[in-house]
C-alpha cells in the first residue's frame, strides 16, 4: 500500500511536470529586445527589477545600453551641454576658447546653419574618443579577453581596445582617432579605463568642444549589480580646460539579453551624398 | 547706394559658392521655420530608409493645380524603429498627410514634427516623437 502511495505520487510529480515544464520554459523564453523597439526601456527595466541580482567579479562582458534615445548628447556632453546655462560653461583657456570658437556645429551655444557646419562626422570621419560616449552613446558591446577588453559600438559600428596587460599609456604616441587605452579594476566592480593619443582632428562631443594632442580621457565603469552599470567620463586637457571636467556623470548603462539585436548604424559616403543633395544643400541655398 | 549694390552682390556670389561646395552638415534645427507647423497632403513618391537620416517624398498639388515635390526628413533608421516607423511602413502612391516644419528659404523641404506627423488614408498615425521620454530612461 505505501509502495504504491510512493509510486503514484511520483507518477503525479513526472506528469505534473511534462505539463508544466513546456509553460515555465516558455515564460522564460528570452524576448529579443533590440534599442529600437518601442517601448522596450520599461519592460526591460521591469524585468531586472524583478530579477535583481549580484554582479560577477570583475566582468564587463555583455551588451549595454543607456536606453531610450538617453545617451545621445545632441547638445554636446550629457554632463555640460553647450546650452549657455553658466553652471555648464565649460573651463577653457585662452588658446582653448579659440579652438572652439573655429569649430562649426550644428547644435549648442554656437550652432550655425546647415551650409557652416564643419563637424567631422557630418564627412563619416570617425566621431572618435571620446565622443564615441559623448554623443551617441548607443548598444554597446564590451567582450573581455585575457588582455584585453574589446568595446564595439553601434554608432559608425566600430570598435576599440582598452588593454588590461598591465602596460602603461604610450610616452608619445601616435594620434588615432580612438587613441590607446589601457583598463585596470581598482576593485571587483570598478573597471577605471584611462587613453591618451586621440587625434586632434575629432571633437569632445556635438556642441563642437575641442581638444589637443595632450588630451587624457578616464572612463569609470562601475557595475551595480547584474543588470547596472554606471559610466563617468572626466576630460582632462590642460592645453585646452583649465581644469578637469566630468563630462559624464554615473549614467546608467543596462545590461541587455545576449539576444538583443544591436542594429547597422553605418555612416555611408553614399547616402550622405544622396542625403546632402536632397535635404541639406537645396536647405542652405538662398532661393 | 553704389556700396550697398557691392555688398549685395558680394552676399549673394559668396552664399553661391558656399551652397556650391559640397555640404555635409545633418544637424541642427537652423535651416528650419521651427516655430510654425505645415501640413501638406499628397501622394508619396519614395521613402528612402538611410543614414543619416531617412527621406519621405510626397507630390503635393497646388490650389492652381501645380504639382509640388516635397521632401521631408526624419532621423536615422534606429532611431525611427524606437518611434514605430519601418521601412516597409510608406510606399509609393500611399496617399498621406504629414504635418512639418519647412526649410526657413520657403523651398519644398522640411522635418517631421508632432504626434501626428504622418497620416495615412486608412487612419494609420505615425509620431515624430519619442515614445519613451528620456527621463525614464536615464533613472533606472
Amino acid at each position: 500500500m505505501q509502495r504504491w502511495l510512493i509510486f503514484a505520487t511520483g507518477a503525479m510529480g513526472v506528469l505534473s511536470a511534462s505539463l508544466l515544464l513546456p509553460i515555465l520554459r516558455a515564460q522564460n523564453a528570452p524576448s529579443v529586445w533590440n534599442s529600437d523597439s518601442p517601448n522596450w526601456t520599461q519592460a526591460q527595466d521591469e524585468a531586472a527589477k524583478k530579477q535583481k541580482s549580484p554582479a560577477p567579479r570583475r566582468d564587463l562582458t555583455g551588451t549595454w545600453d543607456v536606453g531610450g534615445g538617453a545617451g545621445i548628447g545632441v547638445f554636446g556632453a550629457k554632463s555640460m551641454p553647450s546650452d549657455g546655462k553658466p553652471e555648464h560653461e565649460l573651463p577653457f583657456t585662452a588658446s582653448g576658447r579659440e579652438k572652439f570658437l573655429a569649430n562649426k556645429p550644428g547644435w549648442g551655444t554656437t550652432e550655425v546653419a546647415a551650409a557652416f557646419v564643419n563637424d567631422p562626422v557630418d564627412r563619416c570621419d570617425p566621431a572618435g574618443l571620446p565622443r564615441a560616449d559623448l554623443f551617441e552613446l548607443r548598444a554597446t558591446q564590451m567582450i573581455q579577453m585575457p588582455k584585453k577588453v574589446l568595446v564595439l559600438y553601434e554608432f559608425q559600428q566600430v570598435w576599440r581596445t582598452i588593454w588590461t596587460d598591465g602596460r602603461e599609456l604610450p610616452k608619445d604616441p601616435e594620434p588615432r582617432w580612438y587613441g590607446y587605452s589601457v583598463g585596470k579594476w581598482e576593485d571587483d566592480y570598478t573597471f577605471v579605463v584611462q587613453s591618451n593619443g586621440m587625434d586632434e582632428r575629432t571633437w569632445l562631443d556635438n556642441g563642437g568642444r575641442p581638444h589637443s594632442s595632450d588630451l587624457r580621457v578616464e572612463e569609470r565603469f562601475h557595475r551595480l549589480d547584474r543588470d547596472t552599470m554606471e559610466l563617468t567620463v572626466t576630460i582632462n586637457d590642460p592645453q585646452i580646460y583649465t581644469k578637469p571636467w566630468v563630462a559624464l556623470d554615473q549614467i546608467p548603462l543596462h545590461l541587455r539579453s545576449d539576444e538583443f539585436d544591436v542594429r547597422e548604424m553605418i555612416c555611408s559616403p553614399t547616402e550622405t551624398e544622396e542625403y546632402n543633395k536632397t535635404v541639406t544643400n537645396p536647405v542652405a541655398t538662398p532661393r | 547706394m553704389e556700396m550697398r549694390r557691392f555688398a549685395r552682390v558680394a552676399v549673394t556670389a559668396g552664399l553661391l559658392a558656399i551652397s556650391s561646395a559640397p555640404l555635409f552638415a545633418h544637424h541642427g534645427n537652423a535651416a528650419y521655420e521651427t516655430a510654425k507647423e505645415v501640413t501638406v497632403k499628397g501622394t508619396i513618391t519614395d521613402w528612402l530608409w538611410a543614414n543619416p537620416h531617412c527621406i519621405m517624398k510626397v507630390d503635393v498639388k497646388d490650389p492652381a493645380g501645380m504639382v509640388q515635390h516635397w521632401v521631408i526628413e526624419a532621423l536615422n533608421p534606429p532611431d525611427m524603429v524606437r518611434k514605430g516607423w519601418a521601412k516597409n511602413s510608406f510606399k509609393p502612391g500611399d496617399e498621406v498627410t504629414v504635418t512639418l516644419v519647412q526649410a526657413r528659404n520657403g523651398s519644398p523641404i522640411g522635418r517631421f514634427r508632432g504626434d501626428r506627423s504622418v497620416v495615412l488614408a486608412n487612419g494609420q498615425v505615425f509620431s515624430a516623437n519619442d515614445p519613451n521620454p528620456v527621463q525614464s530612461a536615464e533613472k533606472p
